[in-house]
Protein backbone atom coordinates (compact mmCIF):
# COMPACT_ATOMS: atom_id res chain seq x y z
CA UNK A 1 0.00 0.00 0.00
CA UNK A 2 1.23 3.22 -0.50
CA UNK A 3 0.03 6.92 0.44
CA UNK A 4 0.32 7.75 -2.98
CA UNK A 5 -2.40 5.01 -4.76
CA UNK A 6 -4.78 6.46 -1.21
CA UNK A 7 -4.34 10.08 -2.44
CA UNK A 8 -5.22 9.40 -6.09
CA UNK A 9 -8.38 7.12 -4.94
CA UNK A 10 -9.43 10.32 -2.47
CA UNK A 11 -8.62 12.35 -5.24
CA UNK A 12 -11.14 10.37 -7.92
CA UNK A 13 -14.37 12.39 -6.89
CA UNK A 14 -13.79 15.60 -6.62
CA UNK A 15 -10.51 18.05 -5.74
CA UNK A 16 -9.69 18.43 -2.56
CA UNK A 17 -6.95 20.56 -0.43
CA UNK A 18 -3.81 18.94 1.40
CA UNK A 19 -5.61 19.05 4.83
CA UNK A 20 -8.85 17.91 3.64
CA UNK A 21 -7.09 14.42 1.74
CA UNK A 22 -5.21 13.82 5.43
CA UNK A 23 -8.68 14.28 7.04
CA UNK A 24 -9.99 11.76 4.77
CA UNK A 25 -6.76 9.78 4.54
CA UNK A 26 -7.39 8.80 8.19
CA UNK A 27 -11.06 8.50 8.47
CA UNK A 28 -11.23 5.63 5.48
CA UNK A 29 -8.89 4.08 7.68
CA UNK A 30 -9.97 4.40 10.73
CA UNK A 31 -6.74 6.46 11.94
CA UNK A 32 -4.47 3.35 11.79
CA UNK A 33 -2.32 5.05 9.91
CA UNK A 34 -1.76 8.46 10.72
CA UNK A 35 -0.29 10.73 7.97
CA UNK A 36 1.41 14.18 8.75
CA UNK A 37 0.84 17.26 6.70
CA UNK A 38 4.11 17.21 5.35
CA UNK A 39 3.58 13.35 3.91
CA UNK A 40 0.86 14.13 2.10
CA UNK A 41 2.37 17.24 0.36
CA UNK A 42 5.26 15.21 -0.41
CA UNK A 43 3.47 12.89 -2.00
CA UNK A 44 1.33 15.37 -3.23
CA UNK A 45 4.88 16.86 -5.17
CA UNK A 46 5.40 13.62 -6.19
CA UNK A 47 2.26 13.19 -7.95
CA UNK A 48 2.40 16.05 -9.56
CA UNK A 49 5.68 15.86 -10.82
CA UNK A 50 4.60 12.34 -12.76
CA UNK A 51 1.93 13.71 -13.87
CA UNK A 52 -1.10 12.02 -11.86
CA UNK A 53 -2.21 15.31 -10.19
CA UNK A 54 -2.22 18.90 -10.76
CA UNK A 55 -3.26 22.12 -8.71
CA UNK A 56 -7.13 22.77 -10.40
CA UNK A 57 -7.72 25.64 -11.72
CA UNK A 58 -5.80 28.50 -10.25
CA UNK A 59 -8.26 27.59 -7.24
CA UNK A 60 -6.82 28.77 -3.67
CA UNK A 61 -8.61 28.82 -0.49
CA UNK A 62 -6.93 31.94 0.86
CA UNK A 63 -3.83 30.66 2.67
CA UNK A 64 -2.65 30.27 -0.75
CA UNK A 65 -3.46 26.22 -0.33
CA UNK A 66 -3.83 25.03 -4.08
CA UNK A 67 -6.51 22.43 -4.87
CA UNK A 68 -5.85 19.20 -6.49
CA UNK A 69 -7.32 17.24 -8.83
CA UNK A 70 -6.33 14.13 -10.64
CA UNK A 71 -5.23 13.37 -14.09
CA UNK A 72 -6.38 11.27 -16.77
CA UNK A 73 -3.25 9.05 -16.11
CA UNK A 74 -3.73 9.37 -12.26
CA UNK A 75 -6.90 7.54 -13.10
CA UNK A 76 -5.67 4.91 -15.04
CA UNK A 77 -2.80 4.04 -12.09
CA UNK A 78 -5.22 4.41 -9.44
CA UNK A 79 -7.21 1.56 -11.64
CA UNK A 80 -4.52 -0.27 -12.45
CA UNK A 81 -3.89 0.03 -8.46
CA UNK A 82 -7.23 -1.30 -7.80
CA UNK A 83 -7.23 -4.70 -10.40
CA UNK A 84 -3.48 -5.77 -9.61
CA UNK A 85 -3.61 -8.22 -6.08
CA UNK A 86 -1.11 -7.23 -3.38
CA UNK A 87 1.92 -9.39 -3.25
CA UNK A 88 3.45 -11.07 0.05
CA UNK A 89 6.15 -10.41 -1.36
CA UNK A 90 6.18 -6.36 -1.77
CA UNK A 91 5.28 -6.07 2.04
CA UNK A 92 8.49 -5.60 4.41
CA UNK A 93 10.36 -8.33 6.11
CA UNK A 94 8.69 -10.01 9.12
CA UNK A 95 10.79 -9.72 12.43
CA UNK A 96 9.16 -12.22 14.16
CA UNK A 97 10.06 -14.99 11.49
CA UNK A 98 13.60 -14.07 11.76
CA UNK A 99 13.47 -13.18 15.55
CA UNK A 100 12.26 -17.02 15.81
CA UNK A 101 14.47 -18.28 12.93
CA UNK A 102 17.69 -16.78 14.48
CA UNK A 103 16.44 -17.95 18.05
CA UNK A 104 16.27 -21.72 16.94
CA UNK A 105 20.21 -20.84 15.38
CA UNK A 106 21.62 -19.28 18.78
CA UNK A 107 22.23 -21.62 21.77
CA UNK A 108 20.90 -20.51 25.05
CA UNK A 109 17.84 -18.80 23.84
CA UNK A 110 14.51 -20.15 25.39
CA UNK A 111 12.17 -20.41 22.50
CA UNK A 112 9.42 -21.71 23.85
CA UNK A 113 9.19 -18.59 25.91
CA UNK A 114 9.77 -16.25 23.50
CA UNK A 115 6.90 -18.21 21.66
CA UNK A 116 4.85 -17.57 24.93
CA UNK A 117 5.69 -13.69 25.38
CA UNK A 118 4.68 -13.46 21.86
CA UNK A 119 1.66 -14.98 22.14
CA UNK A 120 0.56 -12.93 25.05
CA UNK A 121 1.35 -9.66 23.72
CA UNK A 122 0.07 -10.60 20.20
CA UNK A 123 -3.34 -12.07 22.39
CA UNK A 124 -3.33 -8.33 23.66
CA UNK A 125 -3.09 -6.56 20.81
CA UNK A 126 -5.99 -8.81 19.80
CA UNK A 127 -8.03 -8.13 22.27
CA UNK A 128 -7.53 -4.19 21.84
CA UNK A 129 -9.09 -4.69 18.14
CA UNK A 130 -11.72 -6.43 19.31
CA UNK A 131 -12.39 -4.08 21.88
CA UNK A 132 -12.66 -1.66 19.08
CA UNK A 133 -14.89 -3.94 17.07
CA UNK A 134 -17.39 -4.12 19.56
CA UNK A 135 -17.29 -0.31 20.12
CA UNK A 136 -18.13 0.04 16.30
CA UNK A 137 -21.35 -2.30 16.22
CA UNK A 138 -23.54 -0.07 14.43
CA UNK A 139 -20.74 1.56 12.93
CA UNK A 140 -18.31 2.63 10.02
CA UNK A 141 -17.92 -0.15 7.72
CA UNK A 142 -14.38 0.94 6.32
CA UNK A 143 -13.37 1.38 9.76
CA UNK A 144 -15.18 -2.17 10.56
CA UNK A 145 -12.82 -3.39 7.81
CA UNK A 146 -9.29 -2.58 8.48
CA UNK A 147 -10.20 -3.75 12.10
CA UNK A 148 -11.23 -7.18 10.88
CA UNK A 149 -8.17 -6.96 8.50
CA UNK A 150 -5.80 -6.70 11.83
CA UNK A 151 -8.42 -9.16 13.90
CA UNK A 152 -7.58 -11.63 11.25
CA UNK A 153 -3.55 -11.16 10.75
CA UNK A 154 -2.96 -11.21 15.15
CA UNK A 155 -5.18 -14.11 14.77
CA UNK A 156 -2.95 -15.89 12.13
CA UNK A 157 -0.06 -14.82 13.99
CA UNK A 158 -1.12 -16.82 17.18
CA UNK A 159 -2.17 -19.81 15.30
CA UNK A 160 1.52 -19.67 13.77
CA UNK A 161 2.89 -19.41 17.14
CA UNK A 162 0.98 -22.57 18.40
CA UNK A 163 1.90 -24.36 14.84
CA UNK A 164 5.91 -23.42 15.56
CA UNK A 165 5.49 -24.65 19.67
CA UNK A 166 3.63 -28.36 18.27
CA UNK A 167 6.81 -28.20 15.80
CA UNK A 168 9.28 -27.61 18.15
CA UNK A 169 8.12 -30.03 20.91
CA UNK A 170 7.71 -32.68 17.58
CA UNK A 171 11.01 -32.03 16.62
CA UNK A 172 12.56 -32.51 20.08
CA UNK A 173 10.83 -35.54 21.21
CA UNK A 174 12.46 -37.12 17.71
CA UNK A 175 15.50 -35.69 18.95
CA UNK A 176 15.89 -33.52 16.54
CA UNK A 177 18.91 -30.58 16.58
CA UNK A 178 18.87 -27.20 16.38
CA UNK A 179 20.01 -25.65 12.26
CA UNK A 180 22.45 -23.99 13.91
CA UNK A 181 23.75 -27.47 13.71
CA UNK A 182 22.19 -29.57 11.39
CA UNK A 183 21.65 -26.39 8.70
CA UNK A 184 18.45 -25.52 7.59
CA UNK A 185 15.10 -27.01 6.91
CA UNK A 186 14.21 -27.34 10.25
CA UNK A 187 13.30 -23.22 11.23
CA UNK A 188 9.81 -22.49 11.81
CA UNK A 189 8.70 -21.32 8.22
CA UNK A 190 8.06 -17.63 8.23
CA UNK A 191 4.08 -15.69 7.43
CA UNK A 192 4.23 -13.08 10.21
CA UNK A 193 0.81 -11.94 10.30
CA UNK A 194 1.34 -8.82 12.68
CA UNK A 195 -1.14 -6.46 14.32
CA UNK A 196 -0.07 -4.11 11.98
CA UNK A 197 -1.44 -5.57 8.37
CA UNK A 198 2.54 -6.23 7.62
CA UNK A 199 4.10 -9.71 7.16
CA UNK A 200 5.08 -12.55 5.40
CA UNK A 201 7.91 -14.63 3.79
CA UNK A 202 11.25 -13.24 3.95
CA UNK A 203 14.12 -13.54 1.79
CA UNK A 204 16.36 -14.04 4.60
CA UNK A 205 15.09 -18.11 5.31
CA UNK A 206 15.84 -20.28 2.88
CA UNK A 207 13.19 -21.67 0.61
CA UNK A 208 11.89 -24.35 1.49
CA UNK A 209 11.57 -23.04 5.23
CA UNK A 210 9.29 -20.35 3.76
CA UNK A 211 6.59 -23.17 2.33
CA UNK A 212 4.46 -23.32 5.13
CA UNK B 1 -15.34 -4.63 42.89
CA UNK B 2 -16.44 -8.09 44.04
CA UNK B 3 -14.63 -11.42 43.53
CA UNK B 4 -17.11 -13.99 42.70
CA UNK B 5 -14.77 -16.90 41.94
CA UNK B 6 -11.66 -17.31 43.78
CA UNK B 7 -9.31 -20.45 42.79
CA UNK B 8 -7.20 -20.83 44.85
CA UNK B 9 -3.53 -23.27 44.59
CA UNK B 10 -5.58 -25.66 42.76
CA UNK B 11 -4.42 -28.98 41.92
CA UNK B 12 -6.33 -31.86 40.15
CA UNK B 13 -4.23 -35.29 39.92
CA UNK B 14 -5.57 -38.48 38.38
CA UNK B 15 -4.32 -41.83 39.10
CA UNK B 16 -1.16 -42.25 41.80
CA UNK B 17 2.23 -43.01 41.82
CA UNK B 18 3.97 -42.96 38.25
CA UNK B 19 0.76 -43.55 36.83
CA UNK B 20 0.15 -40.18 38.20
CA UNK B 21 -1.57 -37.31 35.67
CA UNK B 22 -1.19 -33.73 36.67
CA UNK B 23 -4.33 -32.23 35.23
CA UNK B 24 -3.68 -28.33 36.98
CA UNK B 25 -1.11 -27.79 39.47
CA UNK B 26 -1.16 -24.80 41.66
CA UNK B 27 -3.77 -22.90 39.96
CA UNK B 28 -4.55 -19.45 41.10
CA UNK B 29 -7.14 -17.62 39.15
CA UNK B 30 -9.75 -14.85 40.40
CA UNK B 31 -12.76 -13.43 38.31
CA UNK B 32 -14.43 -10.43 39.54
CA UNK B 33 -18.45 -9.46 38.83
CA UNK B 34 -18.46 -8.11 35.42
CA UNK B 35 -15.55 -9.96 34.46
CA UNK B 36 -15.22 -12.13 31.19
CA UNK B 37 -11.72 -14.40 31.58
CA UNK B 38 -10.55 -16.65 28.91
CA UNK B 39 -8.91 -19.79 29.27
CA UNK B 40 -6.73 -20.92 26.55
CA UNK B 41 -4.17 -23.36 26.01
CA UNK B 42 -3.62 -26.53 24.35
CA UNK B 43 -5.47 -29.99 23.90
CA UNK B 44 -4.67 -31.33 27.29
CA UNK B 45 -3.32 -28.01 29.58
CA UNK B 46 -5.69 -28.41 32.03
CA UNK B 47 -8.57 -26.11 30.59
CA UNK B 48 -11.80 -28.47 30.86
CA UNK B 49 -10.42 -29.81 34.49
CA UNK B 50 -9.84 -26.63 35.60
CA UNK B 51 -13.51 -25.15 34.45
CA UNK B 52 -15.50 -28.36 36.27
CA UNK B 53 -13.67 -27.57 39.66
CA UNK B 54 -14.99 -24.33 39.20
CA UNK B 55 -18.13 -25.44 38.61
CA UNK B 56 -18.27 -28.50 41.45
CA UNK B 57 -18.30 -31.08 39.30
CA UNK B 58 -14.49 -31.93 39.90
CA UNK B 59 -13.19 -32.34 43.19
CA UNK B 60 -9.88 -30.53 43.40
CA UNK B 61 -6.94 -33.24 44.54
CA UNK B 62 -5.94 -29.76 46.90
CA UNK B 63 -6.77 -26.38 46.72
CA UNK B 64 -9.72 -24.44 47.23
CA UNK B 65 -12.45 -23.01 44.80
CA UNK B 66 -14.43 -19.88 46.46
CA UNK B 67 -17.96 -19.02 44.81
CA UNK B 68 -19.27 -16.00 45.90
CA UNK B 69 -16.93 -16.71 49.13
CA UNK B 70 -18.37 -20.04 49.60
CA UNK B 71 -15.46 -22.91 49.52
CA UNK B 72 -16.97 -25.71 46.82
CA UNK B 73 -14.17 -28.48 48.51
CA UNK B 74 -15.35 -28.35 52.22
CA UNK B 75 -19.49 -28.38 51.06
CA UNK B 76 -21.73 -31.06 51.67
CA UNK B 77 -22.48 -32.90 48.38
CA UNK B 78 -25.79 -31.62 48.53
CA UNK B 79 -24.59 -28.08 48.97
CA UNK B 80 -22.30 -27.89 46.11
CA UNK B 81 -25.35 -29.25 44.16
CA UNK B 82 -27.70 -26.64 45.59
CA UNK B 83 -25.29 -23.76 45.09
CA UNK B 84 -24.29 -25.12 41.41
CA UNK B 85 -28.16 -25.13 40.70
CA UNK B 86 -29.11 -21.53 41.91
CA UNK B 87 -25.44 -19.52 41.27
CA UNK B 88 -23.38 -21.45 38.13
CA UNK B 89 -24.53 -21.47 34.85
CA UNK B 90 -23.08 -24.22 32.21
CA UNK B 91 -22.90 -23.78 28.46
CA UNK B 92 -21.21 -26.48 26.62
CA UNK B 93 -20.08 -27.01 23.19
CA UNK B 94 -23.06 -29.12 22.09
CA UNK B 95 -25.29 -27.42 24.02
CA UNK B 96 -26.64 -30.60 26.70
CA UNK B 97 -30.63 -29.44 25.88
CA UNK B 98 -32.88 -32.30 26.91
CA UNK B 99 -34.36 -33.31 23.16
CA UNK B 100 -37.96 -34.15 25.19
CA UNK B 101 -38.29 -30.77 26.87
CA UNK B 102 -38.76 -27.37 24.86
CA UNK B 103 -36.50 -24.21 24.83
CA UNK B 104 -38.73 -22.98 28.01
CA UNK B 105 -38.72 -25.72 29.73
CA UNK B 106 -34.95 -26.38 29.18
CA UNK B 107 -34.67 -23.69 30.71
CA UNK B 108 -36.97 -23.78 34.05
CA UNK B 109 -35.41 -27.04 34.44
CA UNK B 110 -32.75 -25.90 37.18
CA UNK B 111 -35.09 -23.59 38.78
CA UNK B 112 -37.75 -26.59 39.20
CA UNK B 113 -34.83 -28.57 40.04
CA UNK B 114 -34.42 -26.54 42.81
CA UNK B 115 -37.89 -26.19 43.89
CA UNK B 116 -39.10 -23.24 42.23
CA UNK B 117 -43.05 -23.62 41.41
CA UNK B 118 -43.75 -24.62 37.67
CA UNK B 119 -45.46 -21.45 36.72
CA UNK B 120 -42.84 -19.12 38.51
CA UNK B 121 -39.95 -21.19 36.61
CA UNK B 122 -41.42 -20.53 33.91
CA UNK B 123 -41.72 -16.92 33.78
CA UNK B 124 -38.15 -16.78 34.85
CA UNK B 125 -37.62 -18.30 31.50
CA UNK B 126 -39.27 -16.65 29.08
CA UNK B 127 -37.26 -13.71 30.88
CA UNK B 128 -33.97 -15.53 30.20
CA UNK B 129 -34.99 -16.34 26.57
CA UNK B 130 -36.23 -12.86 26.20
CA UNK B 131 -32.47 -11.85 27.16
CA UNK B 132 -31.26 -13.94 24.53
CA UNK B 133 -33.74 -12.67 22.20
CA UNK B 134 -35.19 -16.34 21.35
CA UNK B 135 -38.70 -15.88 23.72
CA UNK B 136 -40.70 -16.28 20.69
CA UNK B 137 -39.10 -20.04 20.57
CA UNK B 138 -39.98 -20.79 23.33
CA UNK B 139 -42.13 -23.35 22.65
CA UNK B 140 -40.06 -24.85 20.16
CA UNK B 141 -38.16 -28.32 20.56
CA UNK B 142 -34.56 -28.14 20.39
CA UNK B 143 -34.73 -30.62 17.11
CA UNK B 144 -36.62 -27.70 15.51
CA UNK B 145 -33.68 -25.19 16.15
CA UNK B 146 -30.51 -23.77 14.36
CA UNK B 147 -27.31 -24.44 16.29
CA UNK B 148 -26.97 -21.22 17.12
CA UNK B 149 -30.69 -21.01 18.46
CA UNK B 150 -29.97 -24.29 20.16
CA UNK B 151 -26.70 -22.52 22.16
CA UNK B 152 -28.60 -19.37 23.07
CA UNK B 153 -30.98 -21.58 24.86
CA UNK B 154 -28.57 -23.04 26.09
CA UNK B 155 -26.91 -19.58 27.34
CA UNK B 156 -30.31 -18.99 28.90
CA UNK B 157 -30.61 -21.73 31.01
CA UNK B 158 -27.09 -20.79 32.39
CA UNK B 159 -28.24 -17.12 32.91
CA UNK B 160 -32.03 -18.46 34.65
CA UNK B 161 -32.69 -16.95 38.02
CA UNK B 162 -29.77 -15.06 39.67
CA UNK B 163 -26.46 -16.43 38.28
CA UNK B 164 -23.24 -15.41 39.58
CA UNK B 165 -20.86 -17.60 37.79
CA UNK B 166 -20.98 -18.34 33.71
CA UNK B 167 -18.77 -21.00 33.24
CA UNK B 168 -18.31 -22.07 29.10
CA UNK B 169 -16.52 -24.67 27.58
CA UNK B 170 -15.74 -23.92 23.86
CA UNK B 171 -19.55 -22.25 24.00
CA UNK B 172 -18.98 -21.78 19.84
CA UNK B 173 -17.11 -24.82 18.73
CA UNK B 174 -20.23 -26.25 17.38
CA UNK B 175 -21.23 -22.66 15.09
CA UNK B 176 -20.13 -20.88 12.30
CA UNK B 177 -18.03 -18.35 12.99
CA UNK B 178 -20.66 -15.38 12.60
CA UNK B 179 -22.96 -17.01 15.03
CA UNK B 180 -20.15 -18.08 17.58
CA UNK B 181 -19.82 -14.04 17.42
CA UNK B 182 -22.71 -13.35 18.20
CA UNK B 183 -22.77 -15.51 21.22
CA UNK B 184 -19.74 -13.91 22.63
CA UNK B 185 -21.64 -10.55 22.23
CA UNK B 186 -24.23 -12.50 24.36
CA UNK B 187 -21.62 -13.85 26.96
CA UNK B 188 -19.84 -10.04 27.44
CA UNK B 189 -23.21 -8.61 27.42
CA UNK B 190 -24.41 -10.72 30.43
CA UNK B 191 -20.89 -9.62 32.09
CA UNK B 192 -21.31 -6.22 31.07
CA UNK B 193 -24.45 -5.45 32.00
CA UNK B 194 -25.51 -7.89 35.34
CA UNK B 195 -22.34 -8.00 37.11
CA UNK B 196 -21.79 -12.62 36.10
CA UNK B 197 -18.08 -13.07 36.12
CA UNK B 198 -17.86 -15.23 32.97
CA UNK B 199 -14.58 -17.67 32.78
CA UNK B 200 -14.87 -19.19 28.56
CA UNK B 201 -13.16 -22.16 27.85
CA UNK B 202 -11.63 -21.78 23.64
CA UNK B 203 -9.01 -22.91 21.61
CA UNK B 204 -9.92 -20.47 19.46
CA UNK B 205 -7.89 -16.69 20.15
CA UNK B 206 -10.15 -14.90 18.16
CA UNK B 207 -12.89 -15.88 21.04
CA UNK B 208 -10.62 -15.30 23.30
CA UNK B 209 -10.16 -11.61 22.43
CA UNK B 210 -13.56 -10.27 23.81
CA UNK B 211 -12.05 -11.87 27.21
CA UNK B 212 -11.39 -9.29 29.39
CA UNK B 213 -8.23 -11.36 30.88
CA UNK B 214 -7.00 -14.00 28.83
CA UNK B 215 -5.00 -16.76 30.94
CA UNK B 216 -2.67 -19.80 28.81
CA UNK B 217 -2.74 -23.28 30.36
CA UNK B 218 -0.19 -25.43 29.19
CA UNK B 219 0.65 -28.97 31.21
CA UNK B 220 -1.49 -27.93 33.98
CA UNK B 221 0.59 -24.66 34.91
CA UNK B 222 -0.45 -21.33 33.74
CA UNK B 223 2.14 -19.64 31.90
CA UNK B 224 1.20 -16.68 30.89
CA UNK B 225 -1.85 -13.91 31.21
CA UNK B 226 -2.74 -10.96 29.02
CA UNK B 227 -5.04 -7.83 29.89
CA UNK B 228 -6.54 -6.16 31.76
CA UNK B 229 -6.76 -3.64 29.18
CA UNK B 230 -5.52 0.15 28.78
CA UNK B 231 -7.27 2.26 27.49
CA UNK B 232 -8.95 2.30 23.48
CA UNK B 233 -6.81 5.56 22.26
CA UNK B 234 -3.41 4.22 22.74
CA UNK B 235 -3.58 1.43 20.43
CA UNK B 236 -4.38 3.76 17.63
CA UNK B 237 -0.87 5.57 18.80
CA UNK B 238 1.08 2.45 18.65
CA UNK B 239 0.28 0.91 15.72
CA UNK B 240 3.29 2.98 14.55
Amino acid sequence: MSIKHGLLALLREDPKYGYQLRGEFEAATGATWPLNIGQVYTTLTRLERDGLVRPASGEGDGDGRSLYEITDDGRAELARWFDTPVTRESRPRDELAIKLALALAVPGVDVSAVVQRQRMSTMRSLQELTRLKRGNRDGDISWQLVLESMIFAAEAEIRWLDHCESMLLRHRAAGGTTPAASRAGTTPAAGRAGTTPAAHRTNDVPEEQAKR
Amino acid sequence: MSTILDIRNLTRTHGQGKQAVHALRSVDLSVEAGELVAVMGPSGSGKSTLLTCAGGLDQPTAGEVLVDGNDLTTLSRNAVAALRRRRIGYVFQDFNLIPALTAAENVALPLELDGTRTRAARKYAEAALQEVAIDELADRFPEDMSGGQRQRVAIARAIVGERRLLLADEPTGALDSDTGETVLQLLRDRCDQHGIAGVLVTHDARHAAWADRVVYLRDGVLVGQSGPLPEADALLQESH
